[in-house]
């Protein structure tokens, strides 16, 4: 029976300790051992992009990265971008512009797009197709989605949105 | 949890990782990006004993000219190379390259090393490490080694890499004066895998007409294989559409047969090598100009 790891992770913020199986995926270590269930698990191999999250500041699947190579790092999930009664700028352009409908994907989806708004302020439209690009959604249609990220990178620019 | 049971390691130094590959010879498989290892390790297709993790490794994250050559360490982030102004710049081809590669999340994550010792025949940069004649460098318990391109992709998802060695850095080098370089695949969407796909390079000499040429295909085959036909072909010759035409059918017909499965038959990849062939070599050779 492989040993177990001690990592320290930070996630939204929070510092966090904790012993976990080398084979744990880090989706399942943030779901299952710390609660924040907004991550969401879809294909479990790299290409849907639901379970996308900030590792160090830059967009990565976390189903496809060890909870053991999170250790000394920080994340942010979709628990750190906003909550009910203020969301983030890319929350509410999304609500505003019908850019989800069932919402599976939508956690991965923002995660993305905060990456690509905090590196590029003001996106051409195709950075912002080569974004989600990475970002499976079968129900929405993608036109609604380009749309929010326009809607929230104005927000953002202008400092609009109700958000901080 | 997806994953078969394994062990994990995370050494400091190059000395220690080679140990333990040693001790676990078989058995142990290197950790970088992940961005194919861990998918196979959750479809459970590799059963390794052992991960060892290079992420703690000092000295392999690095993008550095060097003379006429740029240095990328293994464990460089694809997204690190794409997003360097000096590759930019200076290195169009390789930025080029890196785009195609997966989508912006997954090259966050993976590496430039990972993806050459992975060697997916379908991958970017096996392709454009053949065509610019790259060099690698690897470490084991002999010590350091250099393997050429043309040297390193044996076959499928293998390297001339032994089971204890250890891919540190590859080295490209820069265009020479004259050339110009193309990138170009045909993928059902863009970021998948491609289906087949074309890096070409031409030099044209003082006169105008192609000096040399070099043309890799890539999704065709168990490697990125050159057309040596094809390039020949181009020598001492004027650079015009009849020729890329007559190349392209060239180097779709001296390829081995190409690889038939669900997602092209051999029938279409070898018609897409003739196209891209065509394309790839006049864009080229445009930018020489």
């Amino acid at each position: 029976m492989p040993a177990s790891r001690h990592i320290t992770v930070t996630v939204n913020e929070q510092p966090y300790e904790a012993v976990v199986e080398p084979r744990t995926t880090l989706v399942d270590f943030l779901r299952g051992e710390l609660g924040l269930t907004g991550t969401h698990v879809g294909c479990e191999h790299g290409v849907c992009g639901a379970c996308t999250i900030l590792w160090n500041g830059r967009a990565v699947r976390s189903c496809i990265m060890l909870a053991v190579q999170a250790d000394g790092g920080t994340i942010m999930t979709v628990e750190g971008l906003g909550r009910e009664g203020a969301l983030h700028p890319i929350q509410q352009a999304f609500l505003e512009e019908h850019g989800l409908q069932c919402g599976f994907c939508t956690p991965g989806f923002l995660m993305s797009i905060y990456e690509l708004l905090e590196r590029s302020p003001d996106p051409s439209d195709e950075e912002i197709r080569d974004t989600l690009g990475g970002q499976i959604c079968r129900c929405t249609g993608y036109q609604a989605i380009v749309a929010a990220v326009r809607s929230a990178a104005a927000k953002l620019r202008t400092g609009a949105g109700g958000y901080g | 949890m997806k994953p078969p049971r394994f062990d994990y390691a995370d050494p400091r130094t190059l000395g220690e990782a080679v140990a333990l590959l040693q001790q676990h010879e078989g058995e142990a498989k290197l950790l970088s990006g992940g961005q194919s290892l861990v998918p196979l390790l959750n479809m459970r297709l590799a059963r390794p004993a052992i991960l060892v993790d290079l992420a703690k490794v000092a000295g392999l994250d690095h993008v550095r000219e060097d003379g006429a050559t740029l240095a990328i360490g293994a464990m460089t982030r694809q997204r690190s190379v794409e997003l360097s102004p000096v590759v930019k710049a200076r290195h169009p081809m390789l930025h080029a390259a890196t785009l195609h590669i997966a989508h912006p999340q997954n090259r966050n994550q993976g590496t430039v090393g990972g993806s050459l010792a992975h060697a997916d025949p379908a991958a970017e940069l096996p392709a454009l490490a053949l065509v610019l004649g790259a060099e690698m460098r690897a470490v084991g318990p002999g010590g350091e080694r250099t393997i050429g391109a043309a040297e390193f992709f044996v076959t499928y998802l293998t390297t001339a890499l032994e089971p204890s060695e250890i891919l540190i850095e590859a080295r490209f080098p820069t265009l020479p004066p004259r050339t110009g370089w193309s990138v170009t695949e045909v993928a059902r969407r863009h970021g998948d895998f491609a289906l087949a796909g074309v890096m070409a390079t031409v030099t044209l000499d003082d006169r105008g007409r192609c000096a040399t040429a070099r043309l890799v295909l890539f999704g065709v085959g168990a490697t990125p294989v050159r057309a040596p036909r094809a390039e020949q072909m181009l020598a001492g010759e004027r650079p015009e559409a009849a020729l890329f035409e007559r190349a392209g059918r060239t180097a779709a017909e001296e390829i081995d047969e190409p690889l038939s499965d669900v997602h092209a038959s051999a029938e279409y990849r070898r018609d897409l090598a003739r196209v891209l062939g065509r394309r790839a070599l006049a864009e080229a050779a445009a930018r020489a100009a």
